[in-house]
């Protein structure tokens, strides 16, 4: 039996079902019987949840008043002319009324620095990040506490809101992701003392509840320094935050060096190079992009448990919205609806966000990058 | 051993060396030297300690007794010498090994501009030149995955050589490649050969140490069996053990 093919076969479509709008239903949403009674039963859902909401929040809700009577009409839905009416509250909190345009200043300028950042390959790009890690928080500190350059003092104290939110986040941010690169290093070092030493830290803080690290650096922190000294609650909260945090993300990065083989360091050492120098140019590059998923994961929770400094008595975005229910000029029976779901979306439209641009960051990095 | 000026000629000695994996002995007694310009094919059956045997020699693997002297550099614990052996011994891996998140060219300047400390315009250069003689130039901006097996390995030759090395460590370098492309792979290797280069090849490409070789070794249980130049070793091995693995080897 032999057999010589005469001429290639030519490509032809695909069969209809399989491609297109049809397809796609065909194989998302009724692909089987189970599937296809899953698919209605969402339907359903989605019709007795999504219009009432709508009708609350959109076409029954009160936009505009400037007291309790406006919202205590009958039927009425969210009651947004609350959070209009405390807006500027839910931002800065008691910030000196007169000194707020410091904080829009600086959210302006981080938000101007991030934006142009994302954009990605532009002319510069270097120095804009040697900007926005190393002059702005200088900038910013500057700015929002004063005292200095002819800028009026803002206490700490007075700090809250939004701005209290982000200072929080992003010190802690900034600051426990190189931390936590050095303690998984550490953990993996071939020095017994190094890595005794990062795992009984790494350790010691995973197993302690936010809050409790929160009490200590506010409540009994103040017992054990010597008497008279007396150092920011802000600072002490941001300390224990980022020390906290820097423990979790030395788990993350320490699953990115797991994933690198072997090779790479045989490979790197064989070049010559040394410790500093492989993990520096060969290693974590690599391990860091790996793990930008679980990174972006620990910034999301990270930036949510920053309301946790209301129980020291720290007053963050949360906190504001909550502090404003016990107004009686508003006392209203929507009231408190109202501000959780507009801190929800706030804080939902920050975390989405984080979460798209840790996406897009992933998806540029990875252009032929992938290993064969 | 004595202090002649042979000495400066040896390009490798190793006196005595053994080496355990826990309990299990993977190098046995080694005694082997090697002169400048010389090049040695390594083989036997797999789990024979070659692999474990050039390792050694760039101290990716440590051994635990004798000496082994590189360029005239004794290597233990002084990690500083131990960098500056490696800057002079280049090495090419059975899984290429290169640095996926870096282009071609940057995977072959990384370390001339970081360990040699070269002028990154120089560094290039050299770079583009060693590519240019793998026949890999025209890829130089693309990234390893987007390479063909033998193409990474033709980088991950030049990217030994642009470090200007004195010795070349092989080990398999050809044993994860389909057929085609072995070849493209052992005209580089043999062209090396020819400029002079030290070189030590752990390969079951008989053909290529035929062509190549100044003296084939062959291991088995951690030890050299035996040793020989290469047209004696093919037509005439004498120990049983060798008879046994060149006529498995050969037979297809």
């Amino acid at each position: 039996m032999s057999f010589v093919r005469k001429s290639y076969l030519p490509e032809t479509s695909p069969p209809l079902l399989s491609v297109g709008v049809l397809g796609w239903l065909k194989a998302n949403l009724f692909s089987s019987v189970g599937n296809t009674l899953l698919s209605l039963l969402g339907l359903y859902m989605l019709w007795v949840i999504v219009p009432p909401l709508i009708e609350w929040a959109l076409l029954d809700a009160v936009w505009q008043g400037s007291g309790r009577e406006a919202c205590l009409v009958e039927n009425a839905g969210a009651c947004w002319a609350f959070v209009a009416a405390k807006f500027g509250q839910f931002m800065y909190g008691r910030y000196t009324f007169e000194e707020r345009w410091r904080v829009d200043l600086v959210f302006l300028v981080g938000a101007l620095t991030v934006g142009l950042l994302m954009i990605g390959r532009m002319p510069g790009r270097r120095y804009l990040a040697v900007f926005g890690l190393v002059i702005y928080p200088v900038l910013a500190y500057f700015m929002l506490t004063g005292g200095a350059f002819g800028l009026v003092e803002v206490e700490t104290s007075l700090w809250g809101g939004l701005l209290l939110t982000f200072v929080v986040a992003s010190v802690g941010i900034v600051v426990s992701l190189p931390l936590g690169v050095f303690l998984a290093l550490g953990r993996r070092s071939k020095m017994p003392v190094m890595r005794t030493l990062s795992v009984i830290y790494i350790e010691a803080w995973r197993g302690v509840p936010l809050i409790t690290v929160l009490f200590m650096a506010s409540v009994m922190l103040p017992l054990f320094l010597p008497p008279g000294t007396n150092f920011d609650k802000l600072l002490r909260v941001l300390i224990g935050v980022t020390l906290f945090s820097s423990a979790y993300m030395a788990e993350v990065v320490r699953g990115g060096l797991q994933a690198i083989p072997r090779g790479q360091y045989e490979a790197a050492s064989a070049l010559g190079l040394g410790y500093w120098r492989t993990n520096l140019l060969i290693i974590m590059p690599q391990a860091l992009r790996l793990v930008i998923p679980g990174i972006v994961n620990t910034f999301i929770g990270l930036f949510k448990d920053t309301t946790l400094v209301m129980i020291v008595g720290l007053f963050d975005f949360l906190g504001s919205v909550q502090v404003n229910f016990s107004d009686a000029n508003w006392a209203t029976p929507q009231t408190a609806a109202s501000g959780y779901a507009f801190a929800a979306l706030v804080f939902w439209i920050i975390c989405f966000g984080m979460s798209r641009y840790s996406m897009r960051l992933e998806s540029r990095l990875n252009e032929g990058t992938r290993r064969a | 051993m004595s202090d002649t000026p042979s000495e400066n000629l040896m390009a490798i000695e190793m006196t005595g060396v053994n080496k355990w994996f826990g309990a299990f002995q993977v190098l046995k007694q080694i005694d082997l030297s090697v002169k400048r310009g010389e090049r040695i094919v390594i083989c036997g059956p797999s789990g024979s300690g070659k692999s474990t045997l050039i390792r050694c020699i760039n101290r990716l693997e440590e051994h635990q007794q004798g000496r082994i002297i590189v360029n005239g550099i004794e290597l233990n614990h002084d990690l500083k010498r131990i960098d500056e052996v490696r800057a002079e011994v280049g090495m090419v891996f059975q899984s290429f090994n290169l640095f996926p998140h870096l282009t071609i060219l940057e995977n072959c300047t990384l370390a001339p501009i970081w360990v040699r400390k070269l002028p990154r315009a120089q560094a290039h250069d050299v770079a583009m030149n060693y590519l240019e003689r793998v026949q890999i130039a025209d890829q130089a901006h693309k990234f390893p995955g987007q390479l063909s097996g033998g193409q990474q390995q033709r980088v991950a030759i030049a990217r030994a050589l642009c470090m200007s090395p004195e010795i070349m460590l092989f080990d398999e370098p050809t044993s994860s490649l389909d057929p085609e492309m072995i070849k493209e792979v052992l005209d580089v290797m043999i062209g090396l050969a020819g400029d002079g280069m030290t070189m030590l090849c752990v390969t079951h490409e008989m053909g290529f140490a035929r062509t190549v070789a100044d003296r084939v070794i062959f291991m088995d249980a951690g030890q050299i069996v035996e040793e020989n130049a290469p047209e004696e070793f093919f037509n005439h091995p004498q120990h049983p053990r060798t008879r046994e693995f060149l006529s498995q080897i050969l037979s297809h």
